[in-house]
Protein backbone atom coordinates (compact mmCIF):
# COMPACT_ATOMS: atom_id res chain seq x y z
CA UNK A 1 0.00 0.00 0.00
CA UNK A 2 1.22 3.34 -0.76
CA UNK A 3 0.87 5.96 1.90
CA UNK A 4 -1.60 9.08 1.06
CA UNK A 5 1.80 11.35 1.42
CA UNK A 6 2.80 9.12 -1.44
CA UNK A 7 -0.14 9.36 -3.52
CA UNK A 8 0.18 13.23 -3.33
CA UNK A 9 3.67 13.49 -4.47
CA UNK A 10 3.21 11.12 -7.84
CA UNK A 11 1.92 12.60 -10.94
CA UNK A 12 -1.57 10.83 -11.51
CA UNK A 13 -2.42 8.46 -14.34
CA UNK A 14 -5.06 10.31 -16.73
CA UNK A 15 -7.68 8.32 -16.22
CA UNK A 16 -7.73 9.35 -12.93
CA UNK A 17 -6.80 12.95 -13.18
CA UNK A 18 -9.04 13.74 -16.65
CA UNK A 19 -12.33 12.66 -14.76
CA UNK A 20 -11.68 14.95 -11.65
CA UNK A 21 -11.06 17.64 -13.77
CA UNK A 22 -14.26 17.13 -15.74
CA UNK A 23 -16.12 17.48 -11.97
CA UNK A 24 -15.42 21.17 -12.16
CA UNK A 25 -18.20 21.34 -14.50
CA UNK A 26 -21.25 19.96 -12.69
CA UNK A 27 -19.32 21.30 -9.35
CA UNK A 28 -19.92 24.94 -10.59
CA UNK A 29 -22.96 24.71 -12.20
CA UNK A 30 -24.71 22.81 -9.06
CA UNK A 31 -23.09 24.56 -6.19
CA UNK A 32 -23.28 28.19 -8.11
CA UNK A 33 -24.75 28.21 -11.77
CA UNK A 34 -21.67 29.04 -13.19
CA UNK A 35 -19.88 27.41 -16.48
CA UNK A 36 -16.45 26.86 -15.75
CA UNK A 37 -13.68 28.97 -17.81
CA UNK A 38 -10.67 31.17 -17.23
CA UNK A 39 -9.66 33.46 -19.50
CA UNK A 40 -12.41 35.71 -19.00
CA UNK A 41 -10.68 36.45 -15.57
CA UNK A 42 -8.02 38.78 -17.94
CA UNK A 43 -10.55 40.42 -19.09
CA UNK A 44 -12.32 41.30 -15.38
CA UNK A 45 -8.47 42.44 -14.28
CA UNK A 46 -8.58 45.07 -17.51
CA UNK A 47 -12.26 46.53 -16.47
CA UNK A 48 -10.81 46.02 -12.62
CA UNK A 49 -8.46 49.10 -13.54
CA UNK A 50 -11.99 51.13 -14.76
CA UNK A 51 -10.96 51.76 -18.58
CA UNK A 52 -14.40 52.84 -19.46
CA UNK A 53 -13.64 54.45 -22.20
CA UNK A 54 -13.15 50.77 -23.98
CA UNK A 55 -16.57 49.48 -24.66
CA UNK A 56 -15.25 45.79 -24.08
CA UNK A 57 -14.03 46.51 -20.45
CA UNK A 58 -17.36 48.58 -19.88
CA UNK A 59 -19.64 46.24 -17.30
CA UNK A 60 -19.94 45.65 -13.76
CA UNK A 61 -16.60 43.79 -13.29
CA UNK A 62 -17.68 42.87 -9.58
CA UNK A 63 -20.80 41.45 -10.42
CA UNK A 64 -19.84 39.65 -13.22
CA UNK A 65 -16.20 38.13 -12.46
CA UNK A 66 -15.99 38.58 -9.05
CA UNK A 67 -16.51 34.84 -8.56
CA UNK A 68 -13.97 33.91 -11.70
CA UNK A 69 -11.13 35.86 -10.14
CA UNK A 70 -11.47 34.14 -6.48
CA UNK A 71 -11.81 30.94 -8.48
CA UNK A 72 -8.29 32.13 -9.88
CA UNK A 73 -6.83 33.00 -6.49
CA UNK A 74 -7.81 28.98 -5.66
CA UNK A 75 -5.61 28.44 -8.29
CA UNK A 76 -3.00 30.05 -7.29
CA UNK A 77 -3.14 28.93 -3.46
CA UNK A 78 -3.36 25.42 -5.20
CA UNK A 79 0.43 26.51 -6.40
CA UNK A 80 1.53 27.79 -3.37
CA UNK A 81 -0.11 24.95 -1.41
CA UNK A 82 2.05 22.19 -3.60
CA UNK A 83 5.08 24.12 -4.36
CA UNK A 84 5.84 24.98 -0.09
CA UNK A 85 4.13 21.99 1.22
CA UNK A 86 4.54 19.18 -0.88
CA UNK A 87 7.54 17.16 -2.50
CA UNK A 88 6.55 17.12 -6.28
CA UNK A 89 7.70 14.19 -8.17
CA UNK A 90 7.17 14.18 -11.70
CA UNK A 91 6.26 11.68 -14.16
CA UNK A 92 8.73 9.79 -17.02
CA UNK A 93 8.34 11.41 -20.30
CA UNK A 94 7.87 9.44 -23.42
CA UNK A 95 11.39 8.59 -24.86
CA UNK A 96 10.45 10.58 -28.23
CA UNK A 97 10.26 14.02 -25.92
CA UNK A 98 13.21 13.37 -23.47
CA UNK A 99 15.67 12.51 -26.03
CA UNK A 100 14.95 15.74 -28.40
CA UNK A 101 14.71 17.95 -25.47
CA UNK A 102 18.59 16.15 -24.17
CA UNK A 103 19.48 17.22 -27.76
CA UNK A 104 18.36 20.36 -27.68
CA UNK A 105 20.37 20.75 -24.18
CA UNK A 106 16.86 21.57 -22.06
CA UNK A 107 17.07 20.08 -18.80
CA UNK A 108 13.80 18.14 -17.09
CA UNK A 109 12.96 20.43 -14.06
CA UNK A 110 10.05 20.06 -12.64
CA UNK A 111 7.18 21.22 -14.96
CA UNK A 112 8.82 24.45 -16.30
CA UNK A 113 12.50 24.64 -17.83
CA UNK A 114 13.18 27.79 -16.06
CA UNK A 115 17.02 27.45 -17.35
CA UNK A 116 16.41 28.12 -20.59
CA UNK A 117 13.79 30.16 -20.28
CA UNK A 118 15.62 32.98 -17.81
CA UNK A 119 15.53 36.60 -17.17
CA UNK A 120 18.62 36.29 -17.88
CA UNK A 121 18.82 34.48 -21.19
CA UNK A 122 17.81 35.31 -24.61
CA UNK A 123 14.43 33.52 -24.78
CA UNK A 124 12.04 35.40 -22.67
CA UNK A 125 10.64 37.18 -25.89
CA UNK A 126 9.14 34.07 -26.48
CA UNK A 127 7.26 34.35 -22.92
CA UNK A 128 6.02 37.62 -23.93
CA UNK A 129 4.93 36.91 -27.71
CA UNK A 130 3.04 33.75 -26.55
CA UNK A 131 1.68 35.70 -23.59
CA UNK A 132 0.00 38.02 -25.95
CA UNK A 133 -1.34 35.15 -28.36
CA UNK A 134 -2.75 33.48 -24.95
CA UNK A 135 -4.16 37.01 -24.29
CA UNK A 136 -5.51 38.52 -27.29
CA UNK A 137 -6.76 34.67 -28.70
CA UNK A 138 -8.83 33.58 -26.05
CA UNK A 139 -10.50 36.43 -25.54
CA UNK A 140 -11.24 36.33 -29.42
CA UNK A 141 -12.13 32.67 -29.83
CA UNK A 142 -14.27 33.09 -26.62
CA UNK A 143 -12.81 31.28 -24.57
CA UNK A 144 -9.59 28.54 -23.67
CA UNK A 145 -8.79 25.49 -22.85
CA UNK A 146 -11.33 25.36 -19.67
CA UNK A 147 -13.95 27.19 -20.96
CA UNK A 148 -14.36 25.78 -24.51
CA UNK A 149 -12.31 22.46 -24.49
CA UNK A 150 -14.01 21.43 -21.41
CA UNK A 151 -17.05 23.43 -20.51
CA UNK A 152 -17.86 23.81 -24.34
CA UNK A 153 -16.85 20.98 -25.64
CA UNK A 154 -19.17 19.60 -23.02
CA UNK A 155 -22.20 21.22 -23.83
CA UNK A 156 -21.91 19.91 -27.30
CA UNK A 157 -21.01 23.45 -28.47
CA UNK A 158 -20.10 23.87 -32.10
CA UNK A 159 -18.26 27.16 -31.60
CA UNK A 160 -15.97 25.48 -29.01
CA UNK A 161 -15.50 22.28 -31.14
CA UNK A 162 -14.21 25.13 -34.21
CA UNK A 163 -12.09 26.87 -31.49
CA UNK A 164 -10.36 24.04 -29.92
CA UNK A 165 -9.58 22.42 -33.78
CA UNK A 166 -7.92 25.90 -33.92
CA UNK A 167 -5.95 25.38 -30.36
CA UNK A 168 -4.37 21.83 -31.81
CA UNK A 169 -3.38 23.38 -35.39
CA UNK A 170 -2.06 26.96 -34.06
CA UNK A 171 -0.38 24.42 -30.71
CA UNK A 172 1.44 22.12 -33.39
CA UNK A 173 2.88 24.52 -35.86
CA UNK A 174 3.66 26.75 -33.22
CA UNK A 175 5.47 23.94 -31.13
CA UNK A 176 7.34 22.85 -34.46
CA UNK A 177 8.83 26.17 -35.28
CA UNK A 178 9.82 26.36 -31.40
CA UNK A 179 11.81 23.27 -31.47
CA UNK A 180 12.89 23.31 -35.02
CA UNK A 181 13.79 27.20 -35.44
CA UNK A 182 13.68 28.75 -31.80
CA UNK A 183 15.16 26.64 -28.80
CA UNK B 1 -19.57 31.85 2.23
CA UNK B 2 -20.10 31.87 -1.34
CA UNK B 3 -16.54 33.32 -1.49
CA UNK B 4 -15.23 30.12 -0.16
CA UNK B 5 -16.81 27.96 -2.28
CA UNK B 6 -15.44 29.93 -5.55
CA UNK B 7 -11.52 29.77 -3.96
CA UNK B 8 -12.47 26.03 -2.46
CA UNK B 9 -13.31 24.84 -6.07
CA UNK B 10 -10.31 26.62 -7.39
CA UNK B 11 -7.60 25.01 -4.90
CA UNK B 12 -9.94 21.72 -5.86
CA UNK B 13 -9.60 22.58 -9.59
CA UNK B 14 -5.50 23.63 -9.44
CA UNK B 15 -4.32 20.94 -7.20
CA UNK B 16 -5.70 18.28 -9.58
CA UNK B 17 -4.50 20.19 -12.48
CA UNK B 18 -1.03 19.39 -10.91
CA UNK B 19 -1.33 16.01 -10.44
CA UNK B 20 -2.28 15.63 -14.01
CA UNK B 21 0.97 17.32 -15.04
CA UNK B 22 -1.23 19.53 -17.16
CA UNK B 23 1.14 23.00 -16.06
CA UNK B 24 4.30 20.88 -17.32
CA UNK B 25 5.86 22.48 -20.29
CA UNK B 26 7.13 19.22 -20.84
CA UNK B 27 3.99 17.50 -21.61
CA UNK B 28 2.50 20.26 -23.60
CA UNK B 29 5.57 19.70 -26.08
CA UNK B 30 5.11 16.00 -26.10
CA UNK B 31 1.74 16.90 -26.87
CA UNK B 32 1.68 19.06 -29.59
CA UNK B 33 4.16 16.61 -31.42
CA UNK B 34 1.78 13.59 -30.60
CA UNK B 35 4.53 11.78 -28.82
CA UNK B 36 2.24 10.10 -25.66
CA UNK B 37 -1.89 9.52 -25.29
CA UNK B 38 -1.10 11.33 -21.61
CA UNK B 39 -2.30 14.97 -21.68
CA UNK B 40 -5.01 13.77 -24.81
CA UNK B 41 -5.80 11.33 -22.41
CA UNK B 42 -6.54 14.23 -19.75
CA UNK B 43 -8.28 16.26 -21.64
CA UNK B 44 -10.73 13.63 -23.57
CA UNK B 45 -11.81 12.14 -20.32
CA UNK B 46 -12.60 15.29 -18.66
CA UNK B 47 -14.53 16.12 -21.54
CA UNK B 48 -16.14 12.58 -21.41
CA UNK B 49 -16.75 13.48 -17.57
CA UNK B 50 -18.07 16.95 -18.48
CA UNK B 51 -20.54 15.90 -20.83
CA UNK B 52 -21.83 13.09 -18.82
CA UNK B 53 -22.50 14.99 -16.21
CA UNK B 54 -24.28 17.68 -18.10
CA UNK B 55 -26.45 15.26 -19.73
CA UNK B 56 -27.25 13.40 -16.04
CA UNK B 57 -28.14 17.19 -14.74
CA UNK B 58 -30.40 18.11 -17.99
CA UNK B 59 -32.53 14.25 -17.86
CA UNK B 60 -32.89 14.44 -14.11
CA UNK B 61 -33.41 18.25 -14.49
CA UNK B 62 -31.31 19.28 -11.42
CA UNK B 63 -31.38 22.96 -10.28
CA UNK B 64 -28.83 24.92 -8.46
CA UNK B 65 -28.34 24.90 -4.06
CA UNK B 66 -30.33 28.19 -4.56
CA UNK B 67 -33.17 26.96 -6.46
CA UNK B 68 -32.50 27.74 -10.00
CA UNK B 69 -32.71 26.34 -13.50
CA UNK B 70 -29.15 25.60 -14.55
CA UNK B 71 -27.35 27.69 -17.23
CA UNK B 72 -26.43 24.95 -19.87
CA UNK B 73 -26.45 27.56 -22.54
CA UNK B 74 -24.26 26.75 -25.36
CA UNK B 75 -21.22 29.45 -25.99
CA UNK B 76 -22.52 31.75 -29.44
CA UNK B 77 -21.05 30.30 -32.38
CA UNK B 78 -18.86 33.31 -34.19
CA UNK B 79 -17.34 30.86 -37.08
CA UNK B 80 -14.54 33.27 -37.66
CA UNK B 81 -13.27 34.56 -34.28
CA UNK B 82 -13.58 30.90 -32.90
CA UNK B 83 -11.20 29.61 -35.40
CA UNK B 84 -9.23 32.68 -35.78
CA UNK B 85 -8.64 33.54 -31.89
CA UNK B 86 -8.06 29.35 -31.97
CA UNK B 87 -5.45 29.63 -33.84
CA UNK B 88 -3.47 32.12 -32.12
CA UNK B 89 -4.52 31.05 -29.09
CA UNK B 90 -3.52 27.64 -29.70
CA UNK B 91 -0.17 29.35 -30.78
CA UNK B 92 0.60 31.12 -27.94
CA UNK B 93 0.02 28.30 -25.45
CA UNK B 94 2.58 26.02 -27.46
CA UNK B 95 5.28 29.07 -26.90
CA UNK B 96 4.39 29.27 -23.17
CA UNK B 97 3.71 25.73 -22.68
CA UNK B 98 1.12 26.54 -20.11
CA UNK B 99 -2.62 27.65 -20.72
CA UNK B 100 -4.31 30.36 -18.62
CA UNK B 101 -4.99 28.01 -15.33
CA UNK B 102 -1.40 26.74 -15.06
CA UNK B 103 0.03 30.37 -15.79
CA UNK B 104 -1.21 30.88 -12.21
CA UNK B 105 0.00 27.46 -11.11
CA UNK B 106 3.58 28.26 -11.62
CA UNK B 107 3.25 31.62 -10.12
CA UNK B 108 2.28 30.04 -7.13
CA UNK B 109 4.74 27.58 -7.45
CA UNK B 110 7.07 30.10 -7.53
CA UNK B 111 8.35 30.24 -11.28
CA UNK B 112 9.09 34.14 -11.65
CA UNK B 113 9.47 33.76 -15.13
CA UNK B 114 5.71 33.44 -15.57
CA UNK B 115 5.21 37.13 -14.35
CA UNK B 116 6.13 38.02 -18.17
CA UNK B 117 3.15 35.97 -20.29
CA UNK B 118 1.11 36.55 -17.12
CA UNK B 119 1.49 40.14 -17.66
CA UNK B 120 1.73 40.14 -21.70
CA UNK B 121 -1.71 38.25 -21.77
CA UNK B 122 -3.59 41.03 -19.62
CA UNK B 123 -2.34 43.20 -22.48
CA UNK B 124 -3.36 40.87 -25.42
CA UNK B 125 -6.51 40.98 -23.88
CA UNK B 126 -6.58 45.11 -23.26
CA UNK B 127 -5.31 44.94 -27.12
CA UNK B 128 -8.17 42.42 -28.08
CA UNK B 129 -11.04 45.53 -26.43
CA UNK B 130 -9.77 48.08 -28.09
CA UNK B 131 -8.95 46.23 -31.63
CA UNK B 132 -12.26 44.35 -31.30
CA UNK B 133 -14.53 46.23 -33.77
CA UNK B 134 -11.78 46.34 -36.26
CA UNK B 135 -11.47 42.19 -36.40
CA UNK B 136 -13.79 40.17 -38.47
CA UNK B 137 -16.22 38.25 -35.86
Amino acid sequence: MKSILEIIEQPWPWYVSGPLLGLIVPLLLVLSNKQFGVSSSFRHLCAATGVKSVEYFNYNWKKKGAWQLLFVLGVLIAGITVGTVIELKVGVLSKGTASQLTQKGIEVNGFFPIDTFSFSGVFWWVLILGGLLIGFGSRYAGGCTGGHAITGLSTLSLASLLSVIGFFIGGIISTLILLKYIL
Amino acid sequence: MRKVIFILLGFYFGFILIKSEAVSWYRIVEMFQFQSIHLFGVIGSAVGVGTLSILLLKVLKVKSIDKEVLDISKKKLLPKSNIFGGLLFGAGWALVGACPAPLFIHLGLGNWIIVIPILSAILGVFIYGITKKYLPH
